[in-house]
């Protein structure tokens, strides 16, 4: 069974980090995602910029982007993991492992997978630079 | 288990974080800036004992403005037993039940109240370092040591100046009833500015000094996140976000192991923090679609051609000495067009350049930025003896060590050359 596991903590806390916490963190994160690469259980894993970063599309009749996260929480999803777990007891022992590398406040929520697309993309996340923006004109 | 534990950094964090919608909230409750502030230290130093104990809050916020109120009508209602009853206005809300304040932290009450506690810390009559100095110390909590040092003063020289300024926040009167539209507008951009002034701080700080000062820089970057959570669809506060992010990302690479400056062509750009600049060029994205460029945009929109080129050679110069264009109309300034004269150097030469910043003379003769592009202009059109007045009036003028020394590299060139030639 593929289980997600979202990652839920404070954005003002994590953003807090120094790059110094900031990077054993993701060490020590590292670490565990490793040992489930090694056993092939390790899907995609994602973190995600701030949450002001975001826009939404709202559905209705009309559909509306509107600027910021869906919900407006204490505790904001800054990222997720997709694992391979034989059980949800499994899974929970992901999470856990996690939550001892990373023993701050927030919370791991634990879903199962309903259909799962692994995509075609590799590695990191396409490099900024040579990306255009268009803010020139955009008034007229 | 680790996890039941919550550490010392943590709670430092989440007392930080929660500071200004805190200290804004008390601050509407008792509509005294030091009895809000005396509320909110003591409940900190409440939670400081009881969070270990207890474990956290569910919503750390919430509770430091409720035991922060409590401890503070307490404390009136002692002093009320030998002086007379304050009047009723000065304490709102008094039975409100914790539910309902919960209620109205996510509502627009609370974004009006942190503005407005920005916004106070603008005052005209004050100086823009002292605004800069009270918000610091108000919204963001630093100490007045840390401002100190970040200004590069004496503790007790920024005491005083931060006591008088609070004084005449003090005597100024901010309304307290909910702004309109042009209000909350209004006071939306007196409070970038000075959260750009903030970061401005930070970013001229060089070498030795950008270790405190520097600082200054992340918390512009947090108080300008935090304007954009209050607005989440206002396309300048995303614009300023961004120009900070834009600018903030080169840091690592704007100063050389001995604390000289490294021009932007020659900064190493793999130093430049990647994540900060997809977060800005993000912030970019959104802002675009609502089709009201204003001045942080613009801004924002020109560190970005610089932080999208890979090599300094592929800088768009053209694409930058448009949107300068743009810029000098949204916001005519001189230093805007002596910064496009930049622009106009590289894509129609220095002479052209030259020929834009010379009008400027009489408004920039005390501006530090303005003879050193002169001076660089004329050494490029080989008029060497003009350029190195021009050079010596720059270090004159020279706001940093790492400025004039800069500028002292120019003139050891000439020199060097001089002779040789």
């Amino acid at each position: 069974m593929l289980y997600a596991i979202l990652c839920y903590n404070s954005e003002d806390v994590v953003g807090a980090w120094s790059p110094a916490e900031d990077a054993a963190v993701m060490a020590r994160l590292g670490a565990v995602e490793a040992g489930l690469a090694v056993a092939e259980r390790m899907g995609a894993a994602a973190r995600l910029l701030p949450t002001t970063a975001a826009v939404t599309l709202r559905k209705g009749r009309e559909l509306m982007v509107i600027d910021g996260p869906f919900a407006e929480t204490k505790e904001q999803l800054l990222g997720f993991y997709v694992v391979d777990c034989a059980d949800l007891e499994a899974a929970i022992a992901v999470a856990r492992d996690l939550a001892v590398a990373n023993p701050d406040r927030g919370a791991y929520e634990i879903r199962p997978l309903a259909v799962y697309r692994p995509g075609c993309l590799a590695g990191a996340p396409r490099q900024v630079r040579g990306r255009k923006a268009h803010v020139r004109g955009a008034g007229a | 288990m680790t996890i039941a534990n919550i550490d010392a950094a943590w709670i430092d964090a989440a007392l930080t974080a929660a500071r200004p919608q805190a200290v804004a909230a008390l601050l509407r409750y008792f509509r005294d800036l030091d009895t809000a502030e005396e509320a909110f230290q003591d409940a900190c130093l409440r939670a400081l004992k009881a969070w270990p104990k207890n474990g956290p809050p569910r919503d750390p916020t919430a509770w430091l403005i409720l035991v922060g109120r409590n401890a503070a009508l307490d404390g009136v209602r002692k002093q009320s037993k030998s002086a007379p009853l304050p009047p009723e206005e000065l304490i709102s809300d008094l039975e409100d039940a914790e539910a309902s304040l919960v209620d109205r932290l996510d509502g627009e009450h609370y974004r009006d109240d942190v503005l407005r506690l920005l916004f106070i810390c603008c005052h005209p009559d004050l100086p823009a370092t002292q605004q800069v100095a009270v918000a610091l110390r108000i919204v963001s909590g630093l100490s007045v040591r840390q401002i100190a040092r970040a200004f590069l003063v004496g503790e007790s020289a920024m005491e005083q100046r931060i006591t008088r300024a609070k004084a005449r926040i003090g005597a100024a009167d901010v309304p307290f009833g909910a702004p309109d539209l042009e209000e909350r507008a209004q006071r939306l951009n007196t409070v970038a500015a000075m959260v750009y002034l903030v970061f401005n701080e930070g970013y001229s700080a060089g070498g030795q000094e950008l270790l405190t000062r520097g600082a200054l820089c992340d918390e512009a970057i947090r108080l300008a996140r935090l304007l954009l959570r209050l607005f989440p669809g206002e396309p300048e506060v995303m614009g300023l976000t961004a120009l900070l992010l834009l600018q903030h990302a080169r840091a690592p690479a704007r100063f050389d192991a001995d604390g000289a400056v490294v021009l932007l062509e020659d900064q190493d750009r793999g130093l430049w923090n990647g994540r900060m600049i997809a977060e800005g060029l993000a912030l970019i994205d959104k802002a675009v679609r609502h089709r009201r460029p204003g001045p942080y945009l613009v801004q924002a929109a020109i560190a970005a051609e610089h932080d999208r080129a890979e090599r300094p050679e592929d800088t768009n110069w053209a694409r930058i000495d448009l949107l300068y264009g743009d810029l000098e109309q949204l916001a005519p300034s001189p230093v805007v067009t002596l910064n496009r004269a930049v622009a106009v150097a590289k894509v129609a030469g220095p002479e052209a350049a030259l020929e834009m910043i010379e009008p400027l003379a009489p408004k920039l003769s005390g501006y530090f930025h303005f003879f050193g592009l002169r001076g660089g202009l004329l050494l490029q059109l080989g008029r060497r003896d003009e350029a190195r007045v021009a050079f010596d009036q720059a270090i004159a003028l020279a706001n940093t060590a790492a400025e004039a020394a800069h500028i002292r590299l120019h003139l050891d060139r000439l020199m060097k050359e001089g002779v040789g030639g």
